[in-house]
């Protein structure tokens, strides 16, 4: 049943149903709130926080903070956008994330919203992490070094492949991805190509082996319009068509 | 054919000159002379001052990644890198050969990168020296005193230089460092609107291409003797060489001849390539000294890049180019020709070569097809050799069953030609600089040598790990107090 209760995202009447999330109403509008580890898909993580907005004088999570009558939300001030910047900068020096060198550099997530954010450096001191590269499996390699544990692996391979392959160990700083197999390498795991947790990372982490820079520059998903006119790297919502280019202002 | 000027006798008490940074030249990198009370020049070294380390930090990463990430070393003619891995994992995907379209798509790319870099070298770096003297005023001896006395020169060099960008920037996806080439093929041909776009202005390329071989060649013989001895050495040459002797920058065998033109090996195929080339190191220099392993490390050392290129091969493919490579041999009257500022010359005649190919490229129909990617049974090793505008680029890589890369070994243009460089500027320190004051203009001559052979010191110091190294603790008397030695193995050692 369509409800007529509406918010307001930067002025703009959003209307929602009992349940929605901020989020989750935006994105039935089209109005795009940037965001890593989110996935329509799957129920909110909140982890990456990239999706702050500001109600009400506080700073929350739209992916998890649900909808309220009448609430004002400010989803493009520059005091928004910097705080975005500023936790995708926290990203970047945290991994390694070498964009000029990674085969999905043009088709990223977190590249592309970085760029939306108008992210130019990564500001802090680069941690520089010593991560391997697990390619035991025939088909997938996994690259530690660009994980950014938004956990989509780990909720797909829970709750839509049934196998549990992937999980966070550790908290904190120390977090980290793991596999669940006996020798803790990708090939001992249940893992296939075609499960879902291997096509939802947004980043370069998960990748089908020997594919590499298959797609030339200029056909890759970001190489032409940015991510909030063409979505995110895995989502259902991936073919929407968001209103608003707020990139591009 | 090494020179004494190597290492001095006693360097205690010398007059030290540094010439830091080169300038005009891609990198960086300095040159010392050690000269006596008399100015007598005792010891002559081209240092490069800067340490790269790609062999040692892509141990680790997948094989498929190698063409794109090897390219990083260097911005002025990735395509060398990225072609030269490609090779190499085409030879680790099992595809034993491209198919039509893949390999011309390549070849056009490699043209693309050879003209704009030949381009840039001759017009932007070294025609100031050639136009107006090696002597003349250092503010207008550069390009902006080239844009404001000879203007037409100057824009030519831009737009023949922005044409091969643009060739590069259609088969690769960008100017610089693009996705073009991967394991097995490319990953685009060209469609009509990107054709029509290149034939829109190969028509004028040729004809300025044309006219930098007829200004090289009117620099060359205004002052003939002194273009023919300035920096001259005698050296052995190599290149890649086609099957049946033509001109080929992309694919061949080795060709390597003497300083008498005689063949010391030839049509070598590239994998074994090790079994004909040795790297030496010496504790002073960051890059390597290759060597022809049957000649020995003395004097097997050799030159690459366009000289050597135009004197090994038999005939160029495309009748411009040829025409001009017969003169050129001419002043070798029957010998390789030597004369180091002669790189000049040959570099200009592959511009004009790579121009005509393009030409030739355009009007194939096999850039369009659609046919990119042959794959097989994946190997364990690959070896990718190709001539870099500079010269022969060797990149081998071991990878595991994984696909992870665990051995990598790159011997890069410029380091081939490390030694012959310090030969040339001994040969400037000997016949110029000894026993005079050095003044800018003489030191500038030391530059002139370094610069014709168009070196890239980022490219040439890549090796990580095992570089032998030796530091001397020196007092203020010159007395040497002690002295770590790091050996070829890593041990580390108190010599003194």
């Amino acid at each position: 049943m369509i409800s007529d209760k509406t918010f307001r995202i930067d002025g703009k009447k959003i209307p929602f149903q009992d349940g929605d999330t901020i989020m989750d109403a935006a994105l039935r509008a089209g109005e795009y709130i940037p965001h890593l580890c989110h996935n329509p898909e799957f129920k909110p993580n909140g982890s990456c926080r990239v999706c702050v907005i500001e109600t009400n004088g506080r700073h929350v999570s739209a992916c998890n903070q649900p909808a309220i009558e009448n609430m004002e939300v400010d989803n493009s001030s520059d005091a928004i956008m910097n705080l975005r910047r500023s936790l995708l900068q926290m990203l970047f020096v945290e991994g390694n994330h070498v964009c000029p060198a990674c085969e999905k550099s043009g088709a990223c997530q977190l590249q592309a919203v970085a760029y939306y954010t108008r992210m130019l450096s990564p500001h802090f001191t680069h941690f520089f992490p010593c991560r391997d590269v697990d390619a035991t499996h025939p088909e997938i390699a996994i690259d530690f070094n660009r994980c950014i544990l938004c956990k989509l692996c780990v909720r797909a391979s829970r709750d839509v492949d049934k196998k549990n392959v992937f999980f966070i160990s550790g908290r904190g700083i120390n977090s980290r991805l793991v596999i669940n197999s006996p020798s803790g390498k990708l090939g001992d795991s249940d893992v296939a190509v075609t499960d879902k947790a291997v096509a939802v990372c947004p980043v370069g982490a998960i990748l089908p082996k020997h594919k590499g820079y298959e797609k030339p520059i200029g056909e890759r998903m970001y190489d032409n319009k940015p991510i909030s006119i063409v979505g995110d790297v895995a989502a259902v919502f991936s073919s929407k068509i968001y209103s608003k280019d707020v990139s591009t202002k | 054919m090494s020179s004494e000027l190597e290492t001095a006798n006693t360097p205690q008490g010398l007059k030290r000159t540094v010439i830091e940074p080169l300038t005009r030249v891609e990198g960086h990198g300095k040159v010392t002379l050690l000269q006596d009370k008399n100015n007598t020049v005792k010891q002559a070294r081209l240092h490069i001052a800067e340490f790269r380390g790609f062999e040692k930090f892509i141990q680790g990463r997948p094989y498929w990644e190698l063409p794109v990430l090897v390219q990083r070393l260097c911005g002025i003619c990735p395509v060398s890198h990225h072609l030269a891995a490609a090779k190499a994992t085409d030879m680790i995907v099992g595809a034993t050969e491209l198919t039509p379209t893949a390999e011309k798509i390549r070849r056009l790319m490699h043209f693309g990168q050879t003209l704009q870099s030949h381009a840039l070298h001759f017009f932007h770096l070294c025609s100031p020296d050639l136009l107006f003297g090696f002597d003349d005023e250092v503010r207008h001896r550069n390009i902006v005193g080239v844009i404001e006395d000879y203007p037409e020169i100057a824009t030519q060099g831009v737009m023949l230089r922005k044409y091969g960008q643009e060739v590069i920037r259609v088969t690769a996806g960008k100017r610089i460092h693009g996705t073009g080439a991967i394991p097995g093929g490319v990953n685009k041909s060209l469609n009509k609107k990107e054709i029509d776009y290149l034939k829109g202005d190969i028509e004028q390329i040729l004809v300025w291409a044309q006219g930098a071989v007829d200004l090289i060649k009117r620099i060359f013989f205004e002052q003939y003797d002194y273009h023919m001895s300035f920096a001259a050495i005698d050296s052995n040459m190599l290149s890649l060489i086609r099957g049946d002797g033509a001109f080929d920058i992309y694919h061949g065998g080795l060709r390597a001849k003497d300083s008498k033109g005689n063949t010391i090996f030839d049509h070598i195929d590239y994998r074994l390539y090790s079994d004909y080339i040795k790297e030496g190191v010496k504790n002073w220099s960051y890059m390597k000294f290759p060597f022809i392993t049957s000649v020995g490390a003395d004097d097997g050392w050799y030159r690459v890049g366009p000289l050597a290129r135009v004197n090994n091969c038999d005939y160029f493919t495309t009748p411009l180019a040829e025409k001009e490579r017969v003169e050129f041999a001419v002043i070798g009257d029957g010998l390789p020709v030597q004369s180091t500022l002669a790189f000049h010359w040959a570099r200009l005649i592959e511009l004009l070569h790579c121009a005509e190919s393009i030409a030739e490229l355009l009007d194939d129909s096999d850039i369009s097809g659609k046919d990119l990617l042959i794959k097989g049974e994946l190997q364990s090793s690959g070896t990718g050799v190709i001539e870099a505008p500079r010269g022969t680029l060797f990149h081998q890589y071991d990878i595991n069953e994984d696909g992870i890369i665990e051995k990598a070994n790159l011997i890069v243009s410029t380091t081939n030609n490390n030694q012959a460089m310090n030969e040339s500027i001994r040969s400037v320190a000997n016949n110029y600089l000894n026993g005079n004051q050095l003044t800018e203009a003489l030191l500038n001559q030391v530059e002139v040598a370094v610069r014709a052979y168009d070196p890239c010191l980022s490219c040439a110091t890549h090796a990580m790990g095992k570089m032998p190294l030796q530091i001397n603790l020196v007092n203020e008397q010159d007395e040497l107090v002690d002295r770590l030695e790091k050996s070829a193995t890593g041990q580390i050692s108190r010599t003194r």
